[in-house]
C-alpha cells in the first residue's frame, strides 16, 4: 500500500554506522547532463539551457551528440554585454526563442534550463517562462527548471524537469497507476503490457512521449517510481493527492517482481494472479541471469557517487548476482526514497554519501575491487591500474529495467571481467 | 546572448587543462561548481588517457555559496598542493566563478605555497577554448622565466651563435599539446626533420614538458610555433622579450615542409643545402622524401584533377590544406573556413588567394550550408564537418580539431613533415573513388549488374534517390540529405525552369558521379540566360560554355 513521505530533505539524520558522509570534490555531472535523455523522450520538446559556452561544451561532451544534424537541445551562452547590463537579458533570451520557434515550428514545450551562471546572476527564468507563454499565446508551452550544478547532481536534472510539468497535469480523482520516471519506450510498453494483464487497467507515465500528454493526478493516482532519483516529484505528486508505492526499483529479477507486485498489491490484485503472470517471468529472468553470475558471482565490486541508481545497482548485483560490496557511493541518500532496497542490502554494507574523490580513490586502491563502477572521467585512469571499469553513464542511457532485461543488466558489469579475462598478449 | 547547439571551442578553462595535462609537474587548482569536472572526460576518453588530468576542482554547491567560498577555494589549493607537489601550480576559475569573484588566483598569492603559482585570469564570457590555452601558455612562460629576462637594452641574442659555442644549433618547438591534431606524431616526425639537418631540439612544450624544461627555453637559438593557435602569443612575447626569432612556417604539405627548413636555415644562417634548393623544374631534391608528389604526379591521380574539395577546421589545418589541396593535389578549393577567429586574417587572405571569401564561423549550421551550397565532392574538416558530410552523401576527412577518439590513432600518423604528407595523400584520396575504379565505373555503367550510384566508399550503400537514374536527382551532395535543416539548402531548380523530356534523357546518359554538377551549371546556364526549358540542345550549349 502506498506509505506517504513527508518532506524531510536527504542528509539531515546522523549518520548511521553504515554510512561515511564526505566532502570535498565530487567527481560527477551536473544536473544539465539529463538533458540527453529527456529530449530523447518527449520528442516534440525543445530543452535551451541558458547559461555559458561551458553549458554547452558539457551537455556535448556528455552525450557526443555530433550525431543530431540539428539536436532538440541547445545553449543561450550569455555574453559579457548580457553580464554587463547592456544588453536585457530578458529581450534577449526573448529574441532568441522567437528565433528558435521559428526554426522548429513542430516544438509543443519549451524548457528554459536554469545553469550554473544563470543562477548566480539570479536571472528569473520562471517569470521568463511566464512572459513567453503568454507571447506565445498557447502556441508552445515554456516552462523552467534548475539543471545547475551548485544545485543538481546528473539525474536530477529530470527530478526538477518533472516538478516543471506538475502544475500543468490535471487533478481528477480517477484512479490509476502512474509510472514515474522516463523509461526506453520498449521498456514501458512492456510494464503496461504486463500491469493490464495483472488487471490495473488504467497505466500512465510521466514524463508522457508527447509533451502536451500530461497524465492527470488526484487521489485516485498511486506512484511507482521507476527511477531513483525523483525525490523532488515524488513529494510533489503526494502534495496533489497520489500515493507512493513503496517498492524496490525495477532493476534485476527480484526488484522488478517486487515492483509489479507492490502495483498490483496496491491495486488489490490478488496474489494468485500476481504469481500467475509474474513468476514465469521471475523464471525466465533468471536463466538469462545464470551465465552472468557466473562470472560475477564473489566478485568485489565498488561503486562511485554517479547517478544514484547505486543503492538498487548494489542491491541488485549482490542479491541475484552474488557480488560482494566494498563500498557504494551515492550523491545524496534519500532515506524514504531508498529505503526498500537499502532493507534488502546485506548487513553493514558500507554506504557513502557526497564524494571526496582522492580520498575515494585512495580507499578504491587500497581494496583493489574486481570492478569499479565509475564516471567517464575516472574509468581510463583505473583501468591503466589494472581494475576493471564499468562506466556509470551507460546506465541511464540503456533499457536496464524489468524481468526481461535483467540479464542485459547483469551482463554489463560481466562485459568488463570477460574482456579481462579474455586479453592475453603473452 | 548567442544560440548554441554545438560548439567547436570549449570554454578557456578547457584551454587551461590542456596545458596543465600536456605537461607534466604542473598542477591546476580550478573554482568551478559540481559539473565543471565532466572536462576530465575530454583527456581520459578522447585522447585515452591513463591518468586523470592534473586539476582539482573546488566543485561548490549552492549550499557553500552562503558560506565562505573563498575558505574552500584556499583549502582546495592547500590540499592540491600537499597531495601532489607539483612543481608549478596554475589557480583559475571558470565560468561561474568568474562571478562570485572570489579571485582565486590573489587567495593563493597571499598563502606561502612554495612553489611557482600563475593567476590566470581566462574571461569564460568573451573567449574561448584555444585563446585559453595561448593565454595560459604565455602566462606559465612568462612567470617562470621572470628571473631570466634580460634587462631593456641587452642586445638580441644573435641566432647564429650556437657556431662561435662550437655546438648544434636548436630549436623549441612551441605548441603541441592535447587535444591538438596529432601533436604526438607532428613533434615526432619535426625532430626527426630537424636532426637530419644536424638541428637539435631544446624544450617541446607543453606536451611532455615539465617546468625545469620552460627555464631552458632561452638556451635555444630560436622557437617554432608549430601551432600557433597556442604557441603564437608565447612566441611573439619571447621574440619581444628575449629577442628569440619565431619559424612561422607550419610545416604542413610538401611545399610547406621545403619552406619551413629554409626559413630554418635562414633563421640559424646555416647554408642551405642543395637538395632544399628549387631547381629549374620547380622541384627541389628534397621532397622526394615524400611520396605525396610522386603519388600525385601519377597517372592514377589524374582523376583528382579539379575535385571540388570544401575546407574547414581551425586556422592553421585549413590553410595548409588549402594549400596542399590547391598545389599539391591539384584539387579545386570551392569553400574555406575557420572557426578560429583570432586566426581569421589569415584565414581570409588564404582564401582570396584562391580568390574565395573565407567563411568564419563557429555555427556548424552555416558551415553546414557553405559546405551544400558549395556541392563539393570531398570535405576536409572536423569532426562536426565528417557528420554534415556524411548526410549530404560528400566523402570526408578529418584534418582538425574538435577531435573524435578515432583521431587519436595508435599508429604513427603526423600531418606534419614528409611522413606527414604522405599520411594526408593517404587520409584525403581513400575516400575518394580510386581513378581506376571510377574509369571502370563509366565503362560498365550500362551493364545490367551496375547499380547506378554505386559508391563502396562511403560505405552506406548507394543513395537512395539516385537509384534508377530516372532523371529526379539532383547533385550527388545533395542525394542523401534527410536532415530536417539540410533539407531547406537543397537547392531545387527555380520555378520557371523545367528540363524537357529529352533534356533529362541526355542528363542520364551522363555518369552519376559528375551528373550532379552538370544539372548544376546547366540550370544555372539557362537561368543566366532567361530559358525556361532545358532540352538536350541547351545542355550541350551549357556543357560547351563551361568547358571553356
Amino acid at each position: 500500500m502506498g506509505v506517504s513521505i513527508t518532506a524531510t530533505p536527504p542528509d539531515t539524520d546522523p549518520a548511521s554506522p553504515d554510512l561515511l558522509r564526505e566532502s570535498g570534490q565530487r567527481e560527477v555531472f551536473c544536473g544539465l547532463t539529463s538533458i540527453v535523455w529527456l529530449h530523447r523522450r518527449m520528442p516534440d520538446a525543445f530543452f535551451l539551457v541558458v547559461g555559458s559556452r561551458t553549458c554547452a561544451h558539457l551537455v556535448q561532451s556528455a552525450a557526443g551528440v555530433m550525431i543530431f544534424a540539428e539536436p532538440r537541445f541547445g545553449t543561450a551562452i550569455l555574453g559579457e554585454r548580457d553580464l554587463a547590463g547592456l544588453a536585457d537579458a530578458n529581450e534577449e533570451l526573448d529574441r532568441l526563442v522567437r528565433d528558435l520557434l521559428q526554426r522548429r515550428p513542430e516544438i509543443r514545450t519549451l524548457f528554459l534550463v536554469g545553469s550554473c551562471p544563470s543562477e548566480v546572476i539570479k536571472l528569473d527564468l520562471s517569470r521568463a517562462a511566464e512572459r513567453l507563454t503568454t507571447q506565445l499565446a498557447g502556441r508552445v508551452r515554456v516552462l523552467n527548471y534548475s539543471g545547475s550544478g551548485i544545485e543538481t547532481t546528473f539525474t536530477q536534472g529530470e527530478d526538477n524537469a518533472l516538478q516543471a510539468l506538475l502544475p500543468l497535469m490535471p487533478a481528477k480523482e480517477e484512479s490509476q497507476l502512474l509510472i514515474v520516471g522516463t523509461l526506453a519506450d520498449a521498456v514501458e510498453d512492456r510494464f503496461v503490457a504486463l500491469f493490464e494483464r495483472l488487471g490495473i487497467p488504467t497505466v500512465r507515465s510521466l514524463p508522457p512521449r508527447r509533451s502536451t500528454e500530461l497524465p492527470p493526478v488526484g487521489p485516485g493516482t498511486r506512484v511507482l517510481l521507476a527511477q531513483p532519483f525523483l525525490s523532488g516529484t515524488a513529494r510533489a505528486l503526494q502534495r496533489r493527492g497520489a500515493q507512493l508505492i513503496e517498492a524496490p526499483y525495477p532493476f534485476g529479477v527480484e526488484g522488478s517482481r517486487d515492483w509489479m507486485a507492490a502495483a498490483a498489491a496496491a491495486f488489490g490484485v490478488d496474489p494468485a494472479r500476481v504469481a500467475e503472470v509474474l513468476d514465469p517471468l521471475v523464471e525466465r529472468g533468471r536463466r538469462a541471469l545464470a551465465p552472468h553470475r557466473a562470472v560475477l558471482e564473489g566478485k568485489r565490486l565498488f561503486l562511485m557517487p554517479d547517478s544514484q541508481m547505486e543503492i538498487p545497482l548494489a542491491r541488485f548485483l549482490s542479491r541475484e548476482c552474488g557480488m560482494e560490496l566494498v563500498e557504494v557511493g551515492v550523491p545524496y541518500l534519500d532515506r524514504q526514497l531508498m529505503a526498500a532496497d537499502r532493507a534488502l542490502l546485506p548487513p553493514g554494507t558500507q554506504i557513502s554519501e557526497g564524494q571526496d574523490v582522492e580520498r575515494q580513490l585512495e580507499r578504491v586502491r587500497a581494496a583493489r575491487p574486481d570492478l569499479v563502477v565509475c564516471g567517464l572521467g575516472l574509468a581510463n585512469p583505473l583501468e591503466a591500474e589494472g581494475m576493471a571499469t564499468k562506466w556509470s553513464i551507460e546506465l541511464v542511457f540503456s533499457p536496464i529495467h524489468g524481468c526481461d532485461q535483467a540479464g542485459d543488466l547483469a551482463e554489463l558489469f560481466a562485459r568488463p571481467l570477460r574482456r579481462h579475462a579474455l586479453l592475453s598478449f603473452a | 546572448m548567442e544560440l548554441t547547439l554545438w560548439t567547436y571551442e570549449g570554454p578557456p578553462h578547457v584551454g587551461a587543462m590542456r596545458i596543465a595535462t600536456s605537461m607534466e609537474g604542473v598542477h591546476y587548482v580550478l573554482h568551478a561548481p559540481q559539473g565543471d569536472t565532466y572536462a576530465d572526460l575530454l583527456f581520459t576518453m578522447i585522447e585515452r588517457r591513463g591518468r586523470r588530468p592534473p586539476v582539482t576542482y573546488t566543485t561548490f554547491q549552492a549550499r557553500d555559496l552562503g558560506g565562505d567560498t573563498a575558505e574552500l577555494v584556499k583549502r582546495s589549493i592547500r590540499e592540491a598542493v600537499d597531495r601532489f607537489q607539483p612543481e608549478a601550480l596554475l589557480v583559475g576559475e571558470s565560468c561561474t566563478a568568474e562571478l562570485i569573484q572570489d579571485q582565486p588566483g590573489a587567495l593563493a598569492a597571499g598563502m606561502d605555497l612554495g612553489v611557482p603559482m600563475v593567476s590566470l585570469e581566462l574571461p569564460a564570457y568573451s573567449k574561448k577554448e584555444n585563446w585559453g590555452a595561448a593565454e595560459t601558455f604565455y602566462q606559465l612562460v612568462r612567470s617562470l622565466l621572470k628571473g631570466q629576462v634580460p634587462p631593456p637594452g641587452t642586445p638580441k641574442p644573435d641566432p647564429g651563435r650556437w657556431r662561435a659555442e662550437g655546438r648544434r644549433p636548436r630549436l623549441n618547438l612551441l605548441g603541441p599539446s592535447l587535444l591538438g591534431f596529432r601533436c604526438r606524431d607532428d613533434v615526432r616526425e619535426i625532430r626527426s626533420l630537424l636532426a637530419d639537418y644536424g638541428i637539435d631540439v631544446a624544450v617541446v612544450a607543453p606536451l611532455e614538458a615539465r617546468p625545469a624544461d620552460l627555464l631552458r627555453i632561452p638556451s635555444a637559438d630560436a622557437n617554432v610555433s608549430l601551432y600557433p593557435e597556442v604557441a603564437g602569443t608565447v612566441c611573439s612575447w619571447l621574440e619581444r622579450t628575449f629577442g628569440l626569432p619565431t619559424v612561422k612556417t607550419v610545416p604542413i604539405g610538401i611545399g610547406a615542409t621545403a619552406a619551413f627548413l629554409r626559413e630554418v636555415h635562414g633563421v640559424l644562417g646555416l647554408e642551405l643545402p642543395p637538395e632544399l634548393v628549387t631547381g629549374d623544374d620547380g622541384v627541389c631534391v628534397a621532397e622526394r622524401s615524400s611520396r605525396l608528389p610522386w603519388y600525385s604526379r601519377s597517372v592514377d591521380s589524374t582523376y583528382l584533377t579539379g575535385k571540388r574539395v570544401f575546407i574547414f577546421g581551425d586556422a592553421t589545418h585549413a590553410i595548409a590544406a588549402a594549400r596542399i589541396a590547391s598545389r599539391e593535389l591539384g584539387f579545386e578549393v570551392v569553400g574555406l573556413g575557420s572557426y578560429s577567429r583570432e586566426q581569421a586574417r589569415e584565414v581570409r587572405a588564404a582564401a582570396q588567394e584562391l580568390g574565395l571569401e573565407a567563411l568564419i564561423s563557429d555555427d556548424y549550421l552555416e558551415v553546414e550550408k557553405a559546405m551544400a551550397e558549395a556541392a563539393p565532392e570531398l570535405v576536409l574538416g572536423t569532426q562536426m564537418e565528417r557528420h554534415s558530410a556524411k548526410r549530404l552523401g560528400v566523402p570526408c576527412a578529418v584534418i582538425s580539431t574538435p577531435l573524435h577518439v578515432q583521431d587519436v590513432p595508435a599508429r604513427y600518423s603526423p600531418q606534419m613533415g614528409w611522413e606527414g604528407a604522405n599520411v594526408i595523400f593517404d587520409s584525403w584520396v581513400h575516400p575518394l573513388m580510386m581513378g581506376l575504379e571510377e574509369h571502370l565505373i563509366g565503362m560498365f555503367r550500362h551493364d545490367f549488374e551496375f547499380v547506378d550510384g554505386h559508391r563502396s566508399h562511403l560505405g552506406d550503400g548507394a543513395p537512395a534517390s539516385s537509384a534508377g537514374g530516372n532523371g529526379h536527382d539532383r547533385a550527388p551532395a545533395m542525394e542523401t540529405a534527410t536532415a530536417p535543416s539540410t533539407a531547406t539548402v537543397v537547392a531545387a531548380p527555380p520555378e520557371c525552369l523545367h528540363w524537357t523530356p529529352e533534356g533529362e534523357a541526355e542528363l542520364a546518359k551522363i555518369p552519376f558521379f559528375v551528373r550532379g554538377k552538370v544539372r548544376k551549371n546547366t540550370e544555372a546556364f539557362a537561368k543566366e540566360r532567361g530559358l525556361a526549358a532545358i532540352s538536350d540542345e541547351v545542355l550541350y550549349d551549357a556543357k560547351a560554355h563551361f568547358s571553356r
